[in-house]
Order: C-alpha cells, then structure tokens, then sequence
C-alpha cells in the first residue's frame, strides 16, 4: 500500500498510539498567532494549518546548543566527543520546512561529514503535511518550488476536508501505519479529491515574486554592488532574528564550559549568526563584515547564490520566518522585488504553468 | 536525551605534548609540540591546526615548522585572544589538544621546477617558514628562492637565528626591511613593496607567495603584477577565524569560499574577483 487515507476523527488517536513508545513532536498553537514545534502525546493540540512556527523543525536536527564532547582534567587535554540523541517522530512538517531539512542534510553530510548531525538525523521519523493554501503574505513558496513535497519524508499527509490523504514514502513510514492500525487504502474516489485538490493548489499558488526561479542566482550575482543591501544596512538592527528562525541557516560557534567543579566540563556549539558583527571577526581585531549592509547581503547571498553553486539548489524556502520576524521589517518578498526591478528581470509569466 | 560517545568524531582531539617553549618578542611564543607516539602531523606547508585547551577553548594556528621535520611540529603564537592568552602561560611538558591539519596549504609540488619569491610581512613569516624550510631541505627540487622579509621594528622580527642562517646560505637570497629602524639595524629601511622592484627573477618560471596583515596584500600584487608574474603564480594566505576547521560554522567564510576548507592559501587568479577576499 503507498497510498492510505486516515479518517480526520482518527488523528487523535492516531497521534496518542504514536507516543506511546515514542517521543512525537507536532506543531502546537502558543497564542498571539504563533506556533512551536514541541512534544505532544496527544492529537488533541496539534495545530496543522499555522504559519510557520517560530522555529523550524532545524532544532530538533542541530539543537541551539549541543554537547560535541567532554572533559575531564584527569585525562588531561584528551576529550571524550559525544552525541546528544533521541528517536523522534516529526508530526505536522509543511513542504518549506522539509526543504529546510534537505538543504541541512546536504550541508551536514558533505565531507568532512557532520557525524553529530547524521546520527540525530538517523534516528528522527519525518510526517510531512500539504499546505492547501498560503499561510500568510509573508511566504514565497511557489517562488522556490517548496509549496509542494520533494520526496524527504516518511509519510505526507494531504487535508481532503474528512481525511487525509497520505502517500507512504519509506519502510518507516509503513511500519508506522502498520502499527497504528488506523489507516484504510486510498479509493479511486480519494485520488481524484487529491488530483482536485491539487488542481486548486495550482490555481492559489502563483509566483510571489515576478522573476524566473532559475536566474536568481544571476540576478544576483548583478547586484553585489546594489544600493539594495545600504538600505537594509540602515535599518538592520543586527539582531540576528533572521538568521536564526531560518530553517537553512547552519552557521555556529564552538565555545567550552567548565562544571563548577573545575575538573569537568564541556565542549558545545550552539547557533551563531553573521549579522552579529563580532561574527567575522579575527584575534588581531580586524572584522571582515563590518557594515550591517554587507552582513545582510552576506545572508542573502548564502540563500540564492552561494549554494546554487555548490549544491545546485536555492537555501530559501520561501517560509517567510525571516520577513515575520524582523524588528526593522525587512522583507524578503520586498528585498526580491527591488533587486528584480533594479535589474530589469521582471518576467510576469515566471511561474505560471507554461513553467 | 541520550549521550553516546562517539569514535568518529570531527571533534576529537589528540593530546600534543609541549617539548619546548620560547619566548621571541613580548607577545610572541615559540611551541614545539610532540603527538603521542611521535605521530606525525602530517601536514603540507601552509596548512594549520586547531589548539584546544578545555575550559578555554580552540583556535587555529598555522604550523611553522616544516614537513621534512619528522617527530613533532611547531607553532609561533601571538597573545592576542582568549586562546592564545592561555596558551602563553603554559611551560615545557604541558600538555595542549590538536584537531588537525586543515585546509589547503601552498601548492609545493607545483613549484618545483621553478623559481620562488617569498614575500612575508610581520607575522607572515610563521607560516611561511613551514615552506621556507621545506624548500630548503629538498633544494635541489626548486629553482632560484628569494625571500623578503618585513616587520614594524627590528624588534618585531621573529626567528632571528634561523633567518641568519638562511642569510648565510649560497642557494637562499634574502632581504629584509624594517618600517622603523633603531640604531643597530643594518639592513633596509621602508615597505616591503620597496624590495620588489629590485628583485631579478624570470616572472613565466616564478611563483610569488605572499602571506602577512591584510592592509599588505593588495600592495604587494600590485607590484608583483608590475614584474609580470602570473596571476595564477601569485599565492597568498588569509586570515580568519577558523572555528571548525569543517567548512561548516561560517565564521571564516568568504563569500562563496570557507577559508578553512578552499584555502588558507588561495592563487590570485582565483580570488581578484571575491570582493571579501582582501
């Protein structure tokens, strides 16, 4: 069976079996219009249709902080390297934020491999769910080609209004429809609501931004020198929300911590972000991002033309967390739509079906 | 949340036993540490290392010695930081923690065969003197190998003896500068770019390296460019932080290369149009 519907009155259930030997993480509402991914044990707090949480699941992949290894001053400077680990199963992850994981994947496995990052992601079970909507203004999913599923999940659940229509991807995925015991075969009536729903999805999501998703990196390779990245530089406060809600930003700092002991400690990392000014800074004092101009650039640069040259794919996942999150209001939507127009590489039709 | 120890690791540390500590000027030292079991590092010139002290933390710190030295590796370090502050009260028989090498150093194979102009300013000459040294005990695989030397004050010149010795040496020229004479100085007085015009070597069959403070580098290309040398020949070493030595943490990054990992050592050519880069 690849394909299987759950009843809507089922996920309750569904969600209560799965954390019954095992840690499941969904997306929870926390008021305010704000959304986290946290542990449940239940369905009943599950929140499917949010705007993206206030973090990306990229937590549960690269926690904030993490033990990389420990000390004793017994053995001297030999440290014992560690990885912090548990099984998990993501519930609830929209199609942006399984890009988000990808991109990570990509990033952690390249040689020299991340082992720390490869364990944890062994161990954690990924259910993806379709956005049959926009969340909100801020996203520009159909811009990246994340408004739909590329593959990197175990199971992907689809709203049909009663059900879900769930496409089955991996082994794990079956095992947890198996054990669950919930799950019926999809009907030729379910395809077609799907083949409907889909067809709907078309007509919502259109190109947010008017260019051709292939050349942006051109675009901007154009615009290093753009006065668009002075203006940001003047309202940028430099805080490094951005960076940090942003499902691909990996970027971190190695820092060591002795107990209160004296004899034992450890060694962490926890995120960073290059809007911090000290980020690029060497011992002798020099700093080689000193304007708030050229460190936003920097991040911008990380999502849409550095990788496309060494992964071949963009960093953005047009959730928008960046755009949601900034005190100066720094758009991203709006950053693109003026350096499109600066470069006059406006193409109305990008986007559409012809595509 | 389960802690499980790791055999794998990126992260893992070999200890580094200090069998020798000197003092060179106020806030330089002067380290040679052994691995355990005499393991080699086996490093190319150019190429650094990660010093770990727990509770401290790590910092990458070129290696100064040679390959061709076999049994232990040396390291110059200015007191500059956290690190290296700590690293600075340590004595003979200490211990500190090496991850590495990493990156890429300077292209040797490469230059066999042809002539080498070495170009070092103040601190520059720590990493150079790991292929300064390498080139000398294989000298016959090189062509002619020049070197210029510069620093603030002749009291800021680093690995006097050896430089001495390499002064002294029929198949070595070398010269050196001060921005600042004082009294017992013999030598030039003035910018290192002021040695280079003078300098006699066949640019097609030369190789420029050139590692020293940021502000020097875009000088000295310059009137390298004017002896005609190669872009691709012109090899120079950047300074960042270097936190992992992965090409993962972004902190040495330069626009769309990690200096860890694509360099410390970067040809020109490859760099003249990286506007982060110098």
């Amino acid at each position: 069976m690849q394909y299987a519907v759950l009843k809507k009155e089922y996920l309750n259930e569904f969600i209560t079996r799965l954390a019954q030997d095992q840690k499941v993480i969904a997306p929870v509402a926390k008021g305010y219009n704000q959304f986290a991914f946290e542990e449940v044990k239940s369905g009943e707090k599950v929140a499917l249709d949010h705007i993206p949480t206030i973090l990306p699941p990229k937590k549960y992949f690269m926690p904030q902080y993490e033990t990389l290894a420990t000390y004793h001053a017994n053995s001297s400077q030999k440290m014992n390297p560690v990885v912090e680990c548990e099984d998990l199963i993501l519930f609830g992850v929209h199609t942006c934020d399984l890009a988000g994981i990808q991109c990570l994947n990509m990033v952690f496995s390249e040689r020299p491999k991340d082992i720390n990052y490869l364990i944890r992601k062994s161990k954690i079970t990924i259910i993806g769910y379709g956005c049959n909507d926009y969340c909100d203004e801020y996203a520009s999913c159909r811009l990246v080609h994340s408004h739909t599923p590329n593959g990197g999940y175990d199971l992907f659940f689809i709203n049909l209004g009663d059900k879900f229509f769930v496409h089955i991807n991996t082994l794990a995925g079956d095992e947890i429809t198996e054990k669950t015991n919930l799950f019926e075969p999809a009907t030729p009536a379910d395809l077609n609501a799907l083949a409907k729903i889909r067809e709907k999805k078309r007509e919502i999501f259109a190109n947010e931004v008017p260019v051709v998703h292939e050349r942006m990196p051109e675009m901007f390779s154009k615009s290093y020198d753009s006065n668009v990245w002075e203006d940001l530089g003047k309202r940028c406060l430099a805080c490094g929300n951005c960076t940090n809600v942003c499902p691909t930003c990996y970027c971190f700092d190695v820092t060591d911590e002795p107990n209160l002991d004296l004899q034992t400690g450890k060694r962490f990392r926890r995120w960073d972000s290059c809007q911090n000014e000290a980020f690029a800074k060497v011992a002798g004092g020099e700093s080689f991002r000193k304007e708030r101009s050229a460190r936003q650039r920097h991040r911008y640069f990380r999502k849409f033309k550095y990788p496309m040259e060494k992964f071949s794919r963009l960093f953005c996942t047009g959730c928008g967390r960046c755009s949601r999150t900034c005190m100066a209001k720094i758009n991203l939507k709006e950053t693109l739509n003026q350096l499109v127009e600066e470069q006059g590489m406006k193409n109305l039709k990008a986007g559409r079906e012809t595509e | 949340m389960k802690k499980l120890t790791l055999k794998d690791s990126e992260y893992e540390i070999k200890k580094g036993k200090i069998l020798r500590v000197r003092k060179m000027t106020a806030i330089e030292t002067f380290f040679e540490i052994a691995l355990p079991g005499g393991e080699s590092l086996d490093h190319e010139p150019g190429q650094f290392v990660e010093v770990s002290l727990f509770g401290v933390g790590e910092a990458p710190i070129s290696v100064t010695s040679s390959p061709t030295k076999r049994g232990s590796f040396e390291l110059a370090v200015r007191n500059v930081g956290k690190v290296t502050g700590a690293l600075h009260k340590l004595k003979e028989g200490d211990e500190v923690g090496i991850r590495g090498p990493f990156g890429k150093g300077f292209p040797v194979r490469i230059f066999e065969g042809n002539d080498l102009l070495c170009v070092a300013g103040g601190l520059g000459i720590v990493p150079l003197r790991s292929l300064i040294n390498y080139v000398i005990d294989n000298r016959r695989d090189f062509g002619k190998v020049e070197i210029l030397l510069g620093c603030k004050t002749p009291k800021d010149m680093l690995f006097n003896e050896e430089v001495d010795e390499w002064n002294k040496r029929l198949d070595v020229k070398l010269n050196c500068t001060v921005d600042k004479a004082d009294p017992d100085w013999k030598g030039n007085v003035g910018l290192i770019t002021s040695l280079i015009p003078g300098i006699n070597l066949k640019p097609e069959r030369t190789f420029a390296v050139v590692v020293g403070p940021p502000i020097m580098y875009k000088f000295v290309i310059k009137e390298l460019l004017k002896k005609e040398i190669p872009e691709r020949h012109i090899l120079v070493s950047l300074e960042r932080h270097m936190k992992c030595g992965l090409g993962k943490c972004g902190h040495c990054q330069i626009n769309n290369f990690y200096c860890c990992q694509d360099g410390p050592v970067f040809s020109y050519d490859k760099i003249k149009n990286i506007p982060e880069a110098l």
